[in-house]
C-alpha cells in the first residue's frame, strides 16, 4: 500500500511525536513536585490543611524577635496581620535583620512554627522582594 | 560636569551617523560596484563617538562628578580607584552603553575582516546591526540615560553595593557582554546570509569565527560570575540555578549546539536550518537576558532596584527583532530537497545530532524553570519559585546519553563508520563503569546514579585521553574542550557526593566540637580600610591529619551602609577549606559556617580547559 520510504517517515514522525509527548509530560511532573509556593503569614492561617511540601515564607523580621543559640537562630515573621515562628539552623544572609524583609524557605511544622532550611539573601538594602512586598500590602 | 555634557553629545551624534550608514548602504546595495568605503568610514566614527561617550562617563566616575545622576547613584569619594572604573559598568545605564560599544566596535571589526566575501552579504549584515544598534541608541537616550543631570549638585554620592566591589565581578560583566553581544554579529550575518541565499560552506567558515569569539567570551564570563558567586556570596555553591545565572547558560547552551551544528556546515553543508534558528535563538536569548535581568520581572538572589519601564522597552524591541528574523527565515530559505544528505546511523553526524536534540532539551528544561514562576505570577498571581531539584532531575539523567554520545561521536567518521575496527569502545565503556563502580564502594556511596553518571563521565575522560596519546594534535581543539566537559562533570559530581560542612552559632573564646572537627574561635578583631571597617575573625580547625588557621572577614562598609562577609578559603589541589561568618545585630554569638568542597579548584580548571579548546580553534589558520 505505502512505500518503505513513507512507512519509515510514518515511523519518525510517531518516535519524535511519543518522545516529545514523555519529555513534556516528565517536565511538568516534575515541575509541579518541585515547586515552591511563596505564602505571607496570613495566608498560612488561613489555609485549610496543612501539606508536607516545602513552602516560602515572606514578611519582616518583627522587632525584638530574634534569638540565638549554639544550634539556631529564632525570630518571628510579621507581616503585621499574623506572624508565624521560624526556626532556623544555618548561615543568615548580611542583610537579614530586624525591621527588614525576610524570605525562608521551608517546611511548616504546624501554623505557627515554621522550621527553615534556607533564609534568602537580598543584595540591595532597598531593594524590597516582591514578594514581601506583596505580602506586606 | 563637561565629560558628562560630552558622553551625552557623542551619543546623539552617534545616533544621527545611523542615516548616512542606512542611506550609502542602501545605494551600495543596489549598484554593482565594490563596498563603499563610507560605509566602513562612518563605521567608524560610529564606534569613536560610543567610545567618546564611554570615556566621558569613566572619566565622570573617576573625578566622582556628582552633578551627574548614574555617578550619583553608584559611586562615592572614598571609593578605591578600581572600582570607581569598574562601577562605570556595575549599573544599568552605564552597562547598556557598554553593550552599545560592543555593539559597534564588533560590526566595525566584522567590516575590516570580511574582506573577501561577497560585498551584499556585508552591506545587509551592517544594516541589520544598525537596526539592533538605532535600538540601544534609543534605549540609551530615551529611558536609560547614563547622563543625567542632578540640580542642586550633592556633595557625596550613594555608593557602589559593596558586594559588587571586587575584582572578579569587576571584569564579568565586560567579558559575559562580549560574549553576548558577539551573538548580535552572528544573528546580523545569519540574517543577511539567508536573504541572499549564502548559507554555504565558505560563509560557515567565516562565522566559526565570531561564533568561537563569543562562545569563548561567554564561557569566561559565565566562569567569572560562577567563581563570584562562590566566594562572595558566601553559601560555599557555585551555582544555584538562580533566574539570573539561568539566564547566562541559556544563550550558551544555544552558543554551543550552534558551534556543533556550524562544524557540520562547514564540512558537510548540512543542517543549514539549525543553523539559522539556533543563531536567531542564541542572540534572541541575550536580549532577553539583558532584558530578564534589568526589568525586574525575575525574583533573584541577584536582582538589584529596577524599573519596569525598562523592561517593556527592550521586551517590545525583542518582538520586532524576532518578527524581523523570523520574516527573513520563512521568506527566504528555502531547504532545497536536493542537498539533503543522507547519513548512517553509525556516523559522526548522527552522534551531534542526537546531542543537538539533547542540548535543547536541556535548553528548554531552563528556559521553563526560569519563565514558568513569571506566566504563573500572570496567570493566577500565585508566587512560587523552582528550585534547584527541578533541574538536576530533569537533566542529571540525559546526562548519560550525552556523555556517551559525545565521547563516541568523535570517534565516528562523518557519512558512515566501519563498526569491527571500533571494539575499543565497548571496552573502553566497560572499563569506566568498573572504576565508577570501584570509585563509588570504596567510598560507600551505591547510588545506581552516580555510578552510571561518573561512569559515563570516565568513559569520555578515558577516551578523549587515548586521543590525546594516539592522534597527537589532531582534533587537538575538540579533544581540550571536550576533556574539559568530563572533568566539569566529574568534579563536580565528586563535589556533590563528598562536600561536607559544619553549621554552628559561635562567641568569641568558645569552641565547637563534633566526631569530625573541632571548630575554636579565638579572636576577633577591628581594621580600619579606606571605605569599610573590617572584623576578622581567628579560627583554628583541627579535623583528622588537618590543622588550618583561617580568617574569615565582615566589613562594614560605610556607603552604603551594608555589612558582607568575605569567606576566607584555603585552595589545595584536592579540596577547598571554606568558612565565613556573621553577625546577627545585638547578638553575641557569631553565625559560623565551615565546609569542605572536594575538587573546587577543578570545576574552574575544567572550564578553563573548555574555553582552550575554543581558543586553540580559532588560531589555527587551517581547521581540520
Amino acid at each position: 500500500m505505502y512505500g518503505p520510504k513513507v512507512k519509515l517517515r510514518f515511523f519518525f514522525i510517531l518516535l519524535i511525536l511519543s518522545i516529545l509527548t514523555l519529555t513534556v509530560f516528565l517536565v511538568l511532573k516534575s515541575l509541579e513536585e518541585n515547586v515552591v509556593y511563596f505564602k505571607s503569614p496570613s495566608d498560612v492561617k488561613l489555609m485549610t490543611e496543612l501539606k508536607n511540601k516545602k513552602i516560602r515564607i515572606g514578611g519582616m523580621v518583627k522587632k525584638n524577635s530574634i534569638a540565638m543559640s549554639t544550634n539556631e537562630v529564632n525570630f518571628i515573621i510579621t507581616d503585621f496581620k499574623n506572624e508565624i515562628n521560624v526556626i532556623y539552623s544555618g548561615v543568615v544572609p548580611n542583610l537579614f535583620s530586624e525591621g527588614k524583609g525576610v524570605v525562608a524557605e521551608g517546611f511548616l511544622k504546624d501554623r505557627n512554627f515554621f522550621q527553615a532550611s534556607k533564609i534568602l539573601a537580598k543584595h540591595d538594602e532597598n531593594y524590597m522582594p516582591p514578594e514581601v512586598k506583596a505580602a506586606l500590602k | 560636569m563637561i565629560y558628562s555634557s560630552i558622553g551625552y553629545y557623542a551619543l546623539i551624534i552617534g545616533l544621527a551617523i545611523s542615516l548616512p550608514i542606512f542611506f550609502f548602504s542602501i545605494i551600495n546595495l543596489r549598484n554593482n560596484e565594490i563596498l563603499d568605503i563610507k560605509i566602513i568610514s562612518f563605521s567608524f566614527i560610529q564606534l569613536l563617538l560610543v567610545v567618546i561617550s564611554f570615556l566621558g562617563l569613566i572619566v565622570s566616575f573617576v573625578l566622582s562628578d556628582f552633578s551627574n545622576e548614574t555617578v550619583f547613584n553608584n559611586s562615592h569619594t572614598t571609593k578605591p580607584l578600581f572600582y570607581k572604573i569598574s562601577g562605570t559598568w556595575g549599573n544599568h545605564e552605564g552597562s547598556l552603553l557598554l553593550w552599545l560599544l560592543v555593539l559597534t566596535l564588533f560590526i566595525f571589526v566584522f567590516l575590516i575582516t570580511s574582506k573577501n566575501l561577497l560585498k551584499n552579504y556585508r552591506i545587509l549584515t551592517v544594516l541589520f546591526q544598525q537596526i539592533i544598534i538605532i535600538g540601544f541608541f534609543f534605549f540609551l537616550l530615551d529611558s536609560s540615560n547614563p547622563f543625567n543631570q542632578m540640580f542642586p549638585i550633592p556633595n557625596e554620592g550613594l555608593g557602589l553595593n559593596p558586594i559588587l566591589q571586587d575584582p572578579a565581578l569587576a571584569i564579568h560583566p565586560p567579558i559575559l557582554y562580549l560574549g553576548y553581544v558577539g551573538s548580535s554579529v552572528i544573528f546580523s550575518s545569519v540574517l543577511a546570509a539567508t536573504s541572499l541565499n549564502f548559507i554555504s560552506k565558505t560563509w560557515a567558515a567565516h562565522i566559526k569565527k565570531w561564533v568561537l569569539i563569543s562562545w569563548i567570551f561567554l564561557t569566561l564570563g559565565i566562569l567569572l560570575g560562577s567563581i563570584w558567586a562562590y566566594y562572595e556570596l558566601g553559601w560555599g555553591g557555585f551555582w544555584f540555578w538562580d533566574p539570573v545565572e539561568n539566564v547566562s547558560l541559556m544563550p550558551w547552551l544555544a552558543l554551543t549546539t550552534l558551534l556543533h551544528c556550524i562544524l557540520v556546515l562547514e564540512k558537510r553543508s548540512t543542517l543549514k536550518s539549525w543553523v539559522i534558528i539556533l543563531s536567531i535563538t542564541t542572540f534572541t536569548l541575550s536580549m532577553s537576558g539583558t532584558f530578564l535581568v534589568r526589568s525586574g520581572i525575575l525574583n533573584s538572589v541577584h536582582t538589584f532596584a529596577s524599573d519596569p519601564e525598562r523592561g517593556l522597552f527592550i521586551l517590545s524591541f525583542l518582538f520586532i527583532l524576532i518578527f524581523i528574523s523570523l520574516f527573513v527565515f520563512f521568506a527566504f530559505h528555502k531547504s532545497d530537497k536536493k542537498e539533503i544528505i543522507l547519513f548512517s546511523l553509525f556516523s559522526k553526524e548522527t552522534s551531534i545530532l542526537v546531542n543537538n536534540w539533547l542540548m535543547m532539551y536541556f535548553l528548554s528544561v531552563v528556559l521553563i524553570g526560569t519563565t514558568y514562576p513569571i506566566f504563573l505570577d500572570v496567570i493566577s498571581s500565585e508566587q512560587i519559585s523552582v528550585g534547584p531539584p527541578f533541574y538536576h532531575k530533569l537533566i542529571i539523567p540525559f546526562l548519560i546519553p550525552f556523555l556517551i554520545f559525545m565521547a563516541m561521536g568523535s570517534q565516528l567518521r562523518w557519512i558512515k563508520s566501519e563498526l569491527n575496527k571500533k571494539i575499543y569502545l565497548i571496552f573502553f565503556l566497560i572499563i569506566s563503569f568498573l572504576i565508577s563502580y570501584l570509585i563509588l564502594k570504596n567510598f560507600g556511596n551505591n547510588h545506581l546514579i552516580n555510578t552510571v553518571l561518573i561512569g559515563s563521565a570516565f568513559y569520555l575522560f578515558l577516551i578523549t585521553i587515548r586521543d590525546f596519546l594516539k592522534e597527537k594534535k589532531q582534533n587537538l581543539s575538540q579533544n581540550l574542550s571536550h576533556f574539559g566537559f568530563s572533568m566539569l562533570i566529574l568534579s563536580i559530581l565528586f563535589n556533590n557526593i563528598f562536600s561536607s560542612e559544619v553549621i554552628t552559632n559561635l562567641k568569641v573564646g568558645e569552641t565547637f566540637k563534633n566526631e569530625k572537627f573541632k571548630i575554636e574561635f579565638n579572636d576577633l578583631k577591628k581594621f580600619k580600610e579606606e571605605n569599610y571597617v573590617s572584623f576578622k575573625g581567628y579560627f583554628l580547625i583541627e579535623g583528622n591529619r588537618s590543622r588550618e588557621k583561617l580568617e574569615p572577614e565582615l566589613r562594614v562598609y560605610n556607603q552604603p551602609n551594608i555589612i558582607t562577609s568575605e569567606a576566607d578559603i584555603k585552595t589545595t589541589l584536592l579540596s577547598d577549606k571554606f568558612i565565613t561568618i556573621n553577625t546577627v545585630q545585638n547578638e553575641e554569638y557569631f553565625n559560623v559556617r565551615y565546609q569542605i568542597k572536594p575538587f573546587m579548584l577543578w570545576i574552574w580548571i575544567s572550564v578553563l580547559l573548555i574555553s582552550l579548546g575554543g581558543c586553540v580553534s580559532l588560531f589555527r589558520k587551517k581547521s581540520l
